[in-house]
Order: C-alpha cells, then structure tokens, then sequence
C-alpha cells in the first residue's frame, strides 16, 4: 500500500517536468518582450542589450529550460520581473489567502452539495427533486463572474450587507466563498444524486430490504457509500483546482491569492511568476488525486492494493 | 394438498393479482395465483422467465418496487394478511419470520462492507443483542452453512469469496434468524453444479434442523426434483399445473410441462435432436385469447383459442388448466 503511493509520487515528477516544459515553450513564443514590460519605454539601447546578457535571455530556450529545472530543483523558482521579488515567496504570501477561500468554499459545498443529491435522490421525480436539481442546475452553469457580480450588486450595492471586495475581515470571504462554493455544490449534487440511483438499482439493496431495513437505512447505510467513489474524485480534484486559485473569482472579489497572483503575471508578461504557478498548480491537482486514491480504498475495498 | 386443513398451511397466497403499471399499458406479471405452503415442506414454483415466479415471492416479501402493485387477493402468513400490514410491520417480519436468497450471489452481498457485518446486521436489527454476541453468533450460523474458518471469513469481504461460499452466506444471513418461510429465488442458478447440489442439500439439511418451509423458485427441473415436495407450474403469470413431486415427473398433464419435461437433455434418449417448446412466452401486454399457451400448444383445439379454461381438479393432489381434464380425468 505505502509502496504503491510512493510509486505514485514518483510518478508525479516526470509529469511535473513535462508540464514545466510545455509551459516554458509556450511562454517562450509568445510576443511581448520582458525587458520592455520591466523598463517602460525610452530606455537606452545598450542597457537593455545589458539586461538581456545578465538576465541570460539571448541563450537558446532549451539551456533556459534547464537551468530554470535546476533553481527548480533547489526551491528557486527565480525573480518575478515585475515585483522584483523571489517568486517563492511571492506563492507562499499569496497561499493561506487562497487556502482560506478554498476550503470554505470547498466545505460550503460539500454541506450543501451531498445533501441536496441524497435528498432529490430519494425523492426522485418530485417537486422537491426538481427544485433542488434546478438550483444545482443554476450553480452548475452560471459563470462565476456573472454570480460574483449579481452578488456584488444585490448585496453590497443594493443591500450593504457586506464589502464588496478585499480581504481583510470574515465579513469579505462571505460572497466569494459562497459564489465558488454554490458552483461547486451544483456539481457534487448531480452527481451524488446520479450516482445514488445508480447504487439503488443494485440487487444488495434489495437485500438489504428482505433483511427488514428502514429505507433510510438502505439509502445512508448500503447506497450512499457505494455511490461516493465518483463524488469523490471530483471533490478531490475541486479542491485541488480551488486550492490553485480561483483566477475570476480572485479577480472580481479584489482577493490577494495564487488567482490573482498568476493572473498579474499574464498581465505583465512575468514570464517566471507565471512559470511558478502553473507548475505550482500541477503539483496541487496531482497531490489532489493521489489523496483521492487513497480515499478510494477506504472506501472501497476491491480497490484497495496488496 | 387440499385435502389437509387450512392450519396445516404456513403460508396461502390466495389468487393474487400483481400488475406493472407501465406507460405503454398495465403489466399482469401475476394474473390470479394462488400458492398454498405447509408447515415444513418444500414448494418449488417452476416456470421460463418471466412467467410471473419472482415477482410472486416479491409480492410476498412486500419488496416490489414501482411501478408494481398487488391489487387484489390476500396472502395469509400464520393468520394474516401481509397486503394489510404496514411498513413497519411489514419490516419486522422480513428477514426475521420470512427471508429471502437470491440468485446471484455475485450481486446480493454489499460489496463494500464485510460479510461478518452483514450478517450481523440481518440479526441486529430484529433482535437487540450486542455485536459481540451478534459476531459470535454469525461464527456460528457460517459454520453450520458450511463455511471453513468461519472465523477469518467473518472479516472477509464479498469479493474474496467464491460464489458457493457466498451463497452459503446468503443463506446464514436468510436463516439468521430462524425464519419460518425461507423464499429461494434460484439460488443455485448462477453456480456450479457440484456446488449446486452441495447447497440445495444444506438447504433440505436446514429445512429438517427447524423445520422451515421453504418456497423454492426455479426454472431447473432437476433441482425440482432434488428438493421439492410440490410444485407449481407457472405459465405467463398464471399457475397451469400443481401437483406432488412423483406425479410430476410420472404423470405430467399440462401440455406445457410435458413440454418443459421433453425439454431435459437425457443421455439415454435415441433422438439427437433436443426437444424445445415452440414459439416464445407472450408478450404480457397482448396476451392470446383463450388459453394463454395455445399459440406454442400441439394439443390446441379450436376452444382452446377462444375461451380461458380454469383450473381443472385430476386428483386430491394434482390440478391442471387445460381443457384436456374439463371432466376429470384424462
């Protein structure tokens, strides 16, 4: 069992350097120039002839790549060109701002999610189910810019119950969380629903009801449990993506964490800020799924490895 | 059978109607069935699929789901009417005074939690007893089901088993709690033969130990004729002939189970050419005028197209619907 994760994780390094490399190519072609984005115009020639030179931009990419792979290697993801700071530090200032925002949102959308699936699950076809599946419906397919908007308007515009950006007090986690998480929860909800009628057309819940069961018993004890291995990966990977920063989410909600951080960066062209984050983002979602195979096997036993 | 008095029944199904309501019109899966079960005696109900035997003992267990519904008749279980109980009277007889086995033993067991806890709970929710005592117990019962290193097995899950040893399961868990009518929806179908005659034995073996009845649902006629005591033939959900496990295979009358009779690969037979009954079982939703089988019959007479016969009495033991016994005798 350790032995199978410890495979897992060192399967996750190549696939973290081939992510590393794609990315580094692309930002390589794409047109903008970081010296002119550093210096603002009207900068001597030779300077920039300078700059180049010491910052190694004229080398061939692939000599670029792999000594950034070595920094890398050392826990040196370089210098952001625009902040002048080490972009490190950059990604663990801006960490616990999105952990925060992930994992109340995360949280709000399990409580919300996995209820209202059990619930439209055993009601199937009734009003109850389709309101509840119209709301999951909503969540699912509202962009969140347009949910993060509708919220500042109503609630900070019109209503002036919270801020409407910033964050500094609870106060202001409020509507992002809720707007990520709403997004969220229509997804858990659909599929714990889906899956829960999936689990009830087995022949051990019929089983469990010849043996005299309560049909909250066969739902809670004998279905939920088989119908959670795909609910789970999705909530694996949610909180892996949430974790890796809600880039509109961030935006909107003027919130200072990775989404906001690796969105600048596009902005400006921060070739090794951007670099860092998406290799940082890669790390999450492939931690994310390791941890999701985990909870496979405590879940399911046929999973788990000898 | 109908010469012993009602006590001597256990359980009476009593010209039970199931239909399915479904989009395209009202399913009879069960048209009129009635199904007497002594005291200790083991009833094998013998048809194809889909003639009507599976959702008869669902009926029974009140576990079919919509859009199915018993709509008229009554079951009698040791003096009541099982149509007229409710859920949560209905609960404490399942699994306690009537249980089920399945067919597929692959299936049946929730393969996420072990057998041992399982079991244990077949027996903890009827009986309020701890789950030491309730482990102990299924220790026991899987040993008298047969099942070797009762106690390793107790924590091991469905899908470490073989399908016999499942089975056996299936069956500790049905008898957990000594029920009075065992419901057997071919259990023995999905296994071996070898198995299969080690678990119809542990099944007579059970039926001798407590004296259990037991309503045995199968389409195999050799498994008929290992175990029951009487059967019931059923043909698109209607009983077409009952009679006493010798008379069965002695004397069969029905045209149809001649048929199923003929139907038996034998190895002493000269013809090379397997019997089968022509023609397939009708559609529920256009069901043939007249006699329900006439259309697959060699024996069908004009009558037989038009009018339905009833179920004609040969003997104290055997009746049979067809109008070849209108008058008794054949």
């Amino acid at each position: 069992m350790a032995k199978y994760f410890f495979k897992r994780i060192l399967i996750a390094v190549p696939v973290l350097i081939g992510v590393a490399f794609i990315t580094f190519m692309m930002l390589n072609v794409v047109p903008g120039d970081p010296i002119t984005v550093m210096m603002r115009e009207h900068v001597k020639p030779d300077v920039i002839e300078n700059l180049r030179k010491t910052m190694h931009l004229d080398d061939p990419a692939i000599i670029r790549f792999l000594r950034f792979l070595g920094d890398a290697l050392r826990g040196n993801f370089g210098i952001s060109y625009k902040l002048s700071r080490p972009v490190t530090d950059l990604i663990v200032q801006a960490f616990p701002v999105t952990i925060k925002l992930a994992s109340t949102a995360a949280i709000i959308s399990w409580i919300i999610g996995i209820p209202i699936g059990i619930i439209s699950a055993i009601r199937q076809s009734t009003i109850i189910d389709q309101m509840f599946m119209g709301f999951a419906l909503f969540g699912v397919s509202m962009p969140v810019f347009l949910i993060g908007l509708l919220g500042q308007y109503t609630f900070s515009y019109k209503l002036g119950w919270l801020p409407v950006s910033g964050f500094e007090s609870w106060k202001q986690l409020v509507m992002p969380a809720l707007v990520l998480g709403w997004n969220s929860a229509g997804t858990i909800a659909r599929l714990t629903r889906s899956n829960l009628l999936e689990a009830m057309k087995n022949d051990y819940i019929r089983t469990a009801r010849a043996k005299g069961l309560k049909e909250t018993g066969v739902v809670v004890g004998h279905a939920l449990k088989n119908s959670l291995l795909p609910v789970i990966t999705i909530m694996a990977i949610q909180i892996a993506s949430l974790l890796s920063g809600s880039v509109i989410t961030e935006s909107i909600f003027g919130i200072p964490g990775i989404g906001r951080l690796s969105v600048d960066a596009i902005q400006g062209r921060d070739m090794p800020l951007l670099q860092g984050s998406v290799v940082f983002a890669t790390a999450l979602i492939i931690f994310g799924n390791i941890c999701a195979d985990m909870l496979y096997s405590l879940v399911d036993p046929r999973i788990r490895v000898e | 059978m109908s010469e012993m008095s009602n006590e001597q029944f256990l359980l009476k199904i009593n010209n039970i109607k199931t239909h399915f309501f479904t989009k395209r019109g009202i399913v009879p899966a069960v048209d009129g069935v009635t199904i007497e079960i002594p005291y200790g005696k083991i009833i094998g109900i013998v048809g194809e699929s889909g003639c009507g035997k599976s959702v008869t003992s669902l009926s029974v267990l009140g576990l079919l789901q919509r859009p199915g519904k018993t709509v008229e008749g009554s079951i009698e279980f040791n003096g009541r009417n099982l149509l007229q109980l409710n859920k949560a009277q209905m609960r404490k007889l399942r699994g306690n005074e009537i249980s089920m086995i399945f067919q597929e033993p692959m299936t049946s067991l929730n393969p996420v939690y072990t057998v041992g806890k399982q079991v244990s709970e077949a027996i903890t929710i009827h009986e309020n007893i701890s789950k030491e005592e309730a482990k102990s117990k299924v220790i026991e019962i899987f040993k008298n089901v047969g099942i070797p290193e009762a106690e390793k097995r107790f924590n091991a899950y469905p899908h470490q088993l073989s399908g016999g040893l499942r089975q056996r399961v299936m069956i500790g868990m049905a008898m957990s709690c000594s029920p009075k009518l065992l419901i057997a929806d071919e259990p023995t179908t999905a296994l071996d033969v070898t198995i299969e005659a080690q678990i119809l034995h542990l099944m007579r073996e059970l039926r001798d130990k407590n004296h259990t009845s037991i309503m045995m649902i199968t389409h195999n006629l050799g498994v008929v004729a290992e175990i029951c005591d009487y059967v019931y033939v059923m043909y698109a959900g209607k009983v077409m002939e009952q009679t006493d496990i010798n008379e069965l295979f002695e004397k069969p009358c029905h045209p149809y189970t001649e048929g199923l009779m003929r139907s038996i690969p034998r190895i002493h037979s000269k013809n090379t050419r397997l019997y089968s009954i022509k023609g397939v079982v009708p559609n529920l939703l256009k069901l043939p005028k007249g006699c329900r089988f006439s259309p697959r019959c060699d024996k069908a007479t004009k009558k037989c197209f038009t009018q339905e016969p009833e179920l004609y009495k040969i003997d104290n033991n055997h009746s049979v619907r067809c109008f070849l016994y209108e008058n008794g005798v054949r």
